[in-house]
Formats: structure tokens, C-alpha cells, sequence
């Protein structure tokens, strides 16, 4: 699927395991529609010449992705994606809402902190903590 | 990725009670030293200086002979294996006078049955080394480059590599261990490489042998070693502890925090977190009378006795 590559950044001081780094990084593509099913996540080869990591620690990830459903291993051919993540890409409907609420909000003189307490506790609301 | 499969993974190298003086009267580099490295695996070999690290590199070179004990390297005495082997010693030896097209041919001359010439010329390419420059007029990257180009372009099934970064600048080091994955993506090489910088190593590695004093401290899976030590924290003494193994502890306000290898679950009252491979390999080096910690699958099979 031509050029949509990935490329993974490893924060070797954000204290998440470099392994879990790939796998968020990803899901975050994924959210983002930056990856869509079909499109071929990087070899292993690829992702440890440009990052140095131990390759194990990318095929872990993408096992990891494998497992949850997200992506798959086509044998000699590379790692596919399947499915994308959550209903919102960038231009989605609900982003357009929040967008629109985020506008009231600040209309109705909230700040940065206020707004993030206010969502953080609708979303803790709604979805659970450790609930996966 | 511990293995429950029923055929063993095959072994890189293995030491039994490898042991070696330099001299007749003088301490051992190595002593009584018995672990097994699986293959591909990529291995950091730490250890403060002095610690046996590169005495340990060029015995399973085959350019030191055991003292007494026995090191084997896949699967065969080390000098049967040298053509399977590539050893970068820490200086690094180069003809001064050769160019880099030179130096890749001899590579080429001294292994004419492995020489992979394209895969060479490839990682010379990638750091836009010019052929025709002399070595003499390389810098210390330059030259770190190269040398790998020669290990590699020999397709090694074990590298032995003793401080293959140092003197490097970060985007070198980068780009050199980038290539050294890349290498064990792609072909599986195992990899044993000494340093005393751990951060350096903690990501491109997923095992690591721990020497101190000529001694094994630690040998095993990165990911197996850490999870079996806890740094706790709480109101209690080093006693309170048992029958966990303190490997360490040190007084915190009114309790202690200690970094302990786990027998079964921590009592209620300690808070827990897993340490950092910098804080197991510090608190090891601190602590030499701690027990040696060898993970499954990394001890050495007891001599005489066949899976």
C-alpha cells in the first residue's frame, strides 16, 4: 500500500517499556487514521535500523497487536493492519462535537484545567478505570 | 518469552567452571564461571572495569585457553569455530595504511567461503564512507564502522563484540547499533557485546551476563531477571523481608527501601515496584556478597548429563 510507513519514536526516558511505546504509538496511528486496514506496518529490520531497539521488542508489540485484533502477520509478506481503532479518525462527527463543545466551553469562560477536570470526570463516568 | 517447548533452544556458548589466570600466582580474571548464552539472543556483558569482561570475549575467541573448566562456542571448542565467529577486539585492528576498499577485500581473502561483499560494502555505504580513504584518516566512528563491516561481511553466527561503542558520539553509536539489529533482524546473529555503560545497551539487548570479580552475578532474559527482583518500601527492617533475598537496603525516613529477589508474594505493608536495569545491576555491583541469580535456560547443563 505504497508509502503510509509508520515511524516509531522511543522515548527511552517516558518510563513505558519501549515494547508498550510501539504499541501505543500504533493504536494512536490507528485512531488517528494515519494507518488504515491494509496498510503494512514497517519490518522489524526497518523499525531496529532506525531505532536501535532489540528486534524482539518489536515483534512482541506486534504480537501484542496481533492479539488484540488490530493487526496481521502475512507469512514472508509482512504485517498487515486490519482494522482501524475507535469510530473517530481526525474528521469524524464526534470530534466535530467535541470540537463544538470545547467552543461553548471556553465561551463560557472555562479554562485549560477546568476543561480537562470536567472531561476527565465525564470520561471516568462512562469508562471505567482498569476496565480495558 | 519464556520457551516451554520440548527441544532445548541451541546453545551459543556455554562455560563450565571456566576459570583463567594470567598468571601462575595471580587472581583469576575468570573464576568458576559456569552459564549458557541460547542463540539469538543479543547479549550485553557488564561489569565495572576489571570484571573479566574482555578476558571472557577472548576465551570464547578462542585466543585465551581456560585455566581449568571448559567453554564451548555453538555447540564446539572455540577454535573449531572460528570461521562461525567474528571478535572485535577493543582496539579495533586495522591496517592504518589500507583503504576501506582494501581492508573489505582482505575481509573478502581471509574468509573466502562466508564473504558476503554486498552486505559489507552496504554498512561502509551507510555511514558515507568514501572506498578510496585510507583508514589512517578515519575517525574513531569511521573506523568502529568499518571493523563491524569486516565482522559482519563474514556472516557470523556469533559476534563477540568488547566495547564496540566506546569513543563513538551518539549519532554514531546510534546508526552503529542500529546496524547491529538490523543484522540480528535479519539473520538471527547472536550477539555478545561487553560494556560498562548500561543505558547505552538496556534497549538493543534482551539478555545480559552480570560479572563481577571474575564471577557471574546475573545471567538471563533482561525481562525474566527484572521481574524477578522488587524494589520495596516500608516501615520494617531487612528481616521483616524474609524469605525474600535482600540484595540491598538502606534506611528511608523511619523504614527502608531494599531491593530484594522474591520468594513467592511481598507481604501487605510494602509498596513495590519493578527496578530499572540500571538499579539491579547497580545494587548487584554494591552488594558482591549477594547469591549469583542464573535464569532458567541459562544455567549450564551439568556436565555428562544430555537432554
Amino acid at each position: 500500500m505504497g508509502d503510509h510507513g509508520i515511524e516509531y519514536r522511543i522515548d527511552r526516558r517516558s518510563g513505558v517499556s519501549t515494547y508498550l511505546q510501539i504499541v501505543q504509538q500504533t493504536k494512536q496511528a490507528l485512531r488517528l487514521g494515519l494507518l488504515e486496514p491494509g496498510d503494512k506496518l514497517p519490518t522489524a529490520r526497518e523499525v531496529v535500523e532506525a531505532t536501535a531497539i532489540n528486534p524482539n521488542t518489536v515483534l512482541k508489540a506486534y504480537r501484542e497487536l496481533e492479539r488484540e485484533g488490530l493487526v496481521e502477520a502475512r507469512r514472508g509478506l509482512g504485517t498487515f493492519v486490519r482494522r482501524t481503532l475507535g469510530a473517530a479518525p481526525a474528521d469524524s462527527p464526534l470530534r466535530a462535537e467535541l470540537d463544538a463543545w470545547a467552543k461553548s466551553a471556553h465561551a463560557a469562560g472555562l479554562d485549560r484545567e477546568d476543561v480537562a477536570a470536567l472531561f476527565g470526570s465525564v470520561l471516568d463516568a462512562h469508562f471505567p478505570k482498569g476496565d480495558q | 518469552m519464556s520457551s516451554t517447548s520440548t527441544t532445548p533452544p541451541a546453545v551459543a556458548v556455554e562455560a563450565h567452571g571456566l576459570t583463567l589466570r594470567y598468571g601462575r600466582r595471580s587472581a583469576a580474571a575468570l573464576d568458576d564461571c559456569s552459564f549458557r548464552l541460547p542463540t539469538g539472543r543479543v547479549s550485553a556483558l557488564v561489569g565495572p572495569n576489571g570484571a573479566g569482561k574482555s578476558t571472557l570475549l577472548a576465551t570464547a575467541a578462542g585466543l585465551l585457553r581456560p585455566t581449568s573448566g571448559t567453554l564451548t562456542v555453538l555447540g564446539t571448542a572455540p577454535a573449531e569455530a572460528r570461521e562461525r565467529i567474528a571478535y572485535l577486539s577493543q582496539d579495533k585492528p586495522l591496517h592504518p595504511q589500507l583503504t576501506v576498499a582494501e581492508t573489505l577485500r582482505m575481509g573478502a581473502e581471509l574468509n573466502p567461503a562466508r564473504w558476503d561483499a554486498a552486505h559489507a560494502a552496504a554498512i561502509v555505504e551507510q555511514g558515507s564512507l568514501d572506498p578510496k580513504a585510507r583508514v589512517r584518516g578515519l575517525s574513531g566512528g569511521q573506523r568502529t564502522r568499518v571493523a563491524l563491516a569486516l565482522a559482519l561481511g563474514k556472516r557470523p553466527e556469533l559476534l563477540l563484540l568488547d566495547e564496540p561503542m566506546a569513543d563513538l558520539d551518539p549519532l554514531a553509536r546510534h546508526e552503529l547499533l542500529g546496524t547491529l539489529m538490523a543484522d540480528a533482524a535479519e539473520h538471527g546473529t547472536t550477539v555478545l557485546m561487553s560494556s560498562h555503560i548500561v543505558a547505552e545497551l538496556a534497549d538493543a539487548c534482551d539478555h545480559l551476563l552480570l560479572l563481577g570479580g571474575g564471577r557471574i552475578r546475573l545471567g538471563g532474559g533482561i525481562d525474566d531477571l527484572l521481574h524477578a527482583h522488587s524494589v520495596v518500601t516500608g516501615r520494617g527492617t531487612p528481616a521483616d523481608l524474609a524469605p525474600h533475598t535482600v540484595v540491598e537496603s538502606r534506611v528511608t525516613g523511619r523504614g527502608l527501601t531494599a531491593l530484594i529477589r522474591r520468594d513467592g508474594p511481598v507481604g501487605a505493608g510494602w509498596e513495590t515496584s519493578e527496578p530499572s536495569l540500571e538499579e539491579l545491576l547497580l545494587a548487584h555491583l554494591r552488594s558482591p556478597s549477594a547469591p549469583a541469580l542464573l535464569t532458567p535456560g541459562t544455567t549450564a547443563t551439568p556436565a555428562g548429563v544430555t537432554a
